[in-house]
């Protein structure tokens, strides 16, 4: 990432979009009844109030819903963004999908994808399932530890080498020889899981099923914990709003010692005060109904100090995605108090109609590993 | 209903139209100057909106998951690369508002749970209009890409597929209807015990899992099936709402309706319960010769000299670019391969010398040259309606009448201009001979086939299966 911790950085801002909100009870406070939550038209209303108010990027979780949680249903959050594609023109879609259980053939394809529905502004929140319930539904024996990190690390890899397996100009057309594709430049990845790897190991052939995405690669979003290397943005999570800026900060100094480094985000819970009732009132009445466990930092308390909050985030992180309690309060909130002063004092990034997610990175596009000609050779293969 | 009447196929007298966006194969042409883009997300927009100015019943997709490949190499000839099927779809869903949304999807390379919700949530999304294609995947190489790897043969293929498809049932029906709270000061968000887990425990895979949505508004997603085979058709005629089938020819249309009523029954179904829509290609034009001219224009452009080479090049298992399209077929004999199933379609090993003797010998008795024979050859599988809009809707009108078939699939051989003349021309002629819907019957792809919604299976739930 460029520039240096400073008053004149400009950040971009997330909003996670997932049901009614983060706090488990959010649907009680939600301007629905229960049965609207899970259709077209409450993903276009929220992404689209999401983009107007000037998010840059909109998040989906993903996963089973159960214990713990009150709203018990969930869509497929990669589908969620894709069908928020076609009617959005500027926000950043970003699905979280899981490595573990999943296909990674079917997740590159998937995600390559989103990022032709999107005009390319697709990402990919790499999430590595712990649970149990997920291994038992795709019939798997369950990995936990370390086994996680490894299963997301080679997910990544067969991604990453399918998008690079079209190179960007294999689609020649040409009338005169009658090839519409240039074979020299499609490539079998032929990935094969480390000797050393804990889960089952596999492989996969390739060439990926549909061209190169608009964005070369796709920019790869993870938990600084999960993935050490080969992502895009990394998020960071502490505990209290205290701790989160000096964390911020040694993640930057120790990511950009190794040359650049990757995008890093701040994670933040957020209640805010909304028509005249307080964010601790709103939050213990909340409380009162399904206590909240999560484990990011969360901000309670007034637009204008959490505005004064951000800009300081905003300072040491390119970053910050936002949690929002209940969806339909705080985006409001955010929107019309919250956005406006950031952008007024000059800490947000401009918003690109059209703009890819590596754009907003500051990420140039990548010409495809297998195009140098030494690549080359090696990829094409038999 | 008695049970006399469930046995007596009725025609419905109507047709109705998918369109089957292929993004593969020789049928797309991508010479012309007029074709666009194939995987832009625009080419997909435009064709859906045209199809549902058109009341088309559903936009299809198909699926292959690895690239076709001729002689040990991706294919180089035709139109290759094509979307994710439900992502694409999923799309579609935001910009359209009654058509059907159809993703075909393979039962060997996904995991039930996973391609269930992913469908429930395409269904959920689109308020209804998802439907899920079954497809076994015909071939080994596939298994490549995939953590499972190898191949399944035949009979297994179906087999695993009718498990798949139960299980898929039983957790689109796990939630009670009017599970979700619809007031705004519920006490829970759904009603407790609202959703029953599903098992599976078989031979190729175990479900163990507690379904995450609701029933969409056509109840669940709608299935066709595509697979040929004594065995594809019995699990149709179990499975299906709707065959996609390889059989658009008049007397061959009505002969596999006659056989698929008799497997429905004989599969406890009723007459009716399974409709057919094969797949077909329209060439038409104001007058029927300028369709027939149309039509040597279009087949010149889907097969063109490579295309003929290449063809045979398929069953002699070796290069053949020296030879001239324009002369006889080769005089060197094709590689023998017995390991057939790890190549491509149309090799058939062993069988291969055999065939190229036969085919040699008719093109030398015929008098025809390479491009000629594979024309003559690939039109014997033709599915074209050619000839003016009065004259194909004539034909249509006939195969409504009788019932042999409820519609049909159409790959456009232009994307995404290629329905334009089908619906400003050849709908009107349909409409005005009351064959053709004139409006959408309803927002659900379901209540548009007019089918039937589903009876809550009660089989699927806590059972542990063999297979
Ligand atoms: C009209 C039609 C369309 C098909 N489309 C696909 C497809 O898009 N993807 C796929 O993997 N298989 C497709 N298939 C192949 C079938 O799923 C099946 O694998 C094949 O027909 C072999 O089964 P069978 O012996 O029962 O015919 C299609 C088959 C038919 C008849």
């Amino acid at each position: 990432m460029s520039g240096t911790p400073g008053a004149d950085r400009q950040g971009f801002l997330a909003l996670e979009l997932d049901g009614d909100g983060s706090h488990p009870a959010a649907w009680r406070k939600a301007r629905h009844a229960p049965d609207e939550l899970l259709n077209g038209s409450r993903i276009r209303s929220t992404v689209l109030a999401a983009e107007s108010a000037g998010f840059h990027v909109a998040t989906f979780a993903d996963g089973p819903v159960g214990a713990g949680s009150d709203v018990v249903g969930r869509v497929n959050a990669l589908q969620r963004a894709a069908f928020a594609g076609p009617v959005t023109g500027s926000i950043v879609l970003v699905p979280e999908v899981d490595t573990v259980y999943t296909e990674p053939f079917h997740i590159s394809t998937q995600l390559a994808s989103l990022d032709y529905v999107s005009g390319g502004r697709a990402g990919w929140l790499v999430a590595a399932s712990g649970s149990a319930e997920e291994a038992a539904a795709v019939g798997r024996s369950f990995v936990e530890g370390n086994a996680l990190a490894q299963e997301a690390a080679a997910s990544v890899e067969v991604s990453r080498r399918l998008w690079d397996s079209w190179e960007d100009d294999a689609v020649i057309g040409d009338v005169a020889t009658g090839r519409y594709l240039d074979v020299d430049k499609l490539h079998y990845v032929d990935f094969e899981t480390p000797a050393d790897f804990v889960g089952a190991g596999y492989s996969v052939k390739g060439p990926s099923i549909i061209p190169r995405p608009l964005q070369g690669q796709l920019p790869v979003v993870a938990q600084a914990s999960l993935l050490p290397s080969s992502v895009d943005a990394v998020l960071v999570s502490t505990p209290t709003t205290s701790l989160l800026i000096e964390e911020l900060a040694e993640v930057r100094a120790r990511r950009t010692v190794v040359g650049g480094g990757p995008a890093v985000v701040a994670e933040l819970d957020v209640v805010l005060d909304s028509r005249g009732q307080s964010a601790s009132t709103r939050l213990a009445e909340l409380e009162a109904h399904t206590p909240w466990a999560s484990s990011r930092a969360r901000f309670v308390g007034t637009a204008a100090e959490l505005v004064d909050f951000l800009a300081d985030v905003l300072a040491v992180a390119d970053g910050v995605r936002l949690h929002p309690a209940v969806l339909d309060v705080e985006l409001e909130e955010l929107a019309q108090l919250v956005l406006p002063e950031l952008r007024r004092r000059g800490a947000l990034k401009p918003v690109a109609q059209g703009g890819t997610f590596r754009e907003l990175l500051g990420l140039g596009r990548p010409t495809s590993r297998y195009a140098s000609p030494a690549a080359a050779v090696v990829g094409t293969g038999n | 209903m008695t049970q006399h009447n469930r046995a007596k196929f009725r025609p419905s007298g109507k047709i109705q139209f998918g369109i089957f966006f292929q993004g593969v194969n020789s049928g797309t042409i991508w010479k012309a100057p007029e074709s666009g883009s194939q995987t832009d997300f625009e080419s997909f927009r435009r064709i859906a909106q045209t199809a549902e100015r058109g009341l088309f019943a559903a936009f299809f997709l198909g699926e292959g998951l690895r690239l076709r490949e001729h002689l040990g190499r991706p294919h180089a000839l035709d139109v290759a690369g094509r979307p994710d099927a439900q992502t694409m779809l999923a799309a579609l869903a935001s910009v359209t508002s009654n058509i059907g949304l159809v993703a075909t999807q393979n039962t060997t390379y996904n995991d039930p749970a996973d391609l269930a919700h992913r469908l429930a949530s395409l269904d959920v999304l689109s308020g209804g209009r998802a439907a899920w294609n079954v497809v076994t995947t015909d071939n080994a190489w596939t298994g490549a890409n995939f953590r499972r790897g190898g191949y399944l043969d035949h009979a297994d293929r179906y087999l695993h597929a009718e498990a798949f498809v139960e299980t898929a049932k039983g957790i689109w029906d796990s939630w009670e209807d009017g599970a979700v709270s619809s007031s705004v000061s519920a006490d829970s968000w759904a009603v407790p015990s609202h959703a029953r887990s599903v098992h599976h425990s078989g031979q190729h895979y175990s479900v163990d899992v507690t379904p995450r949505l609701p029933r969409s508004a056509q109840y669940r997603p709608v299935l066709f099936q595509a697979g040929d085979s004594p065995e594809g058709r019995d699990f149709a005629a179990r499975q299906a709402d709707v065959i996609f089938s390889a059989h658009p020819k008049f007397d061959d249309a009505v002969e596999f309706r006659a056989d698929i009523v008799s497997r429905s029954l004989a599969a406890g179904r009723a007459a009716n319960d399974v409709q057919i829509m094969p797949a077909s290609e329209f060439i038409l034009a104001a007058s029927d010769e300028e369709a027939r001219e149309k039509k040597e224009w279009v087949r010149s452009l889907q097969i063109g000299p490579q295309q003929a080479v290449a063809y045979l090049e398929q069953f002699w298992g070796r290069e053949l670019s020296a030879y001239d399209p324009d002369g006889p077929l080769p005089e060197i004999d094709p590689v023998v391969e017995e390991t057939c199933e790890t190549r491509g379609s149309g090799f058939h090993g062993a069988k291969a010398r055999q065939l190229a003797e036969q085919w040699r010998a008719e093109a030398k008795e015929k008098g025809l040259s390479i491009r000629q024979f594979v024309s003559s050859r690939t039109a014997r599988v033709d599915s074209t309606f050619t000839g003016s809009y009065a004259a194909v809707a004539d034909t249509l009108a006939e195969y409504a009448r009788v019932g042999a078939v409820d519609g049909f699939n159409i790959s456009p051989w232009l994307i995404p201009t290629g329905l334009d003349d089908i619906v400003n021309h050849l709908v009107p002629e349909l409409q005005e001979r009351g064959v053709y819907p004139t409006e959408y019957v309803g927002s659900t792809l379901r209540e548009n086939l007019g089918l039937a919604t589903p009876v809550r299976a009660e089989r699927n739930f806590r059972l542990t299966r063999s297979h």
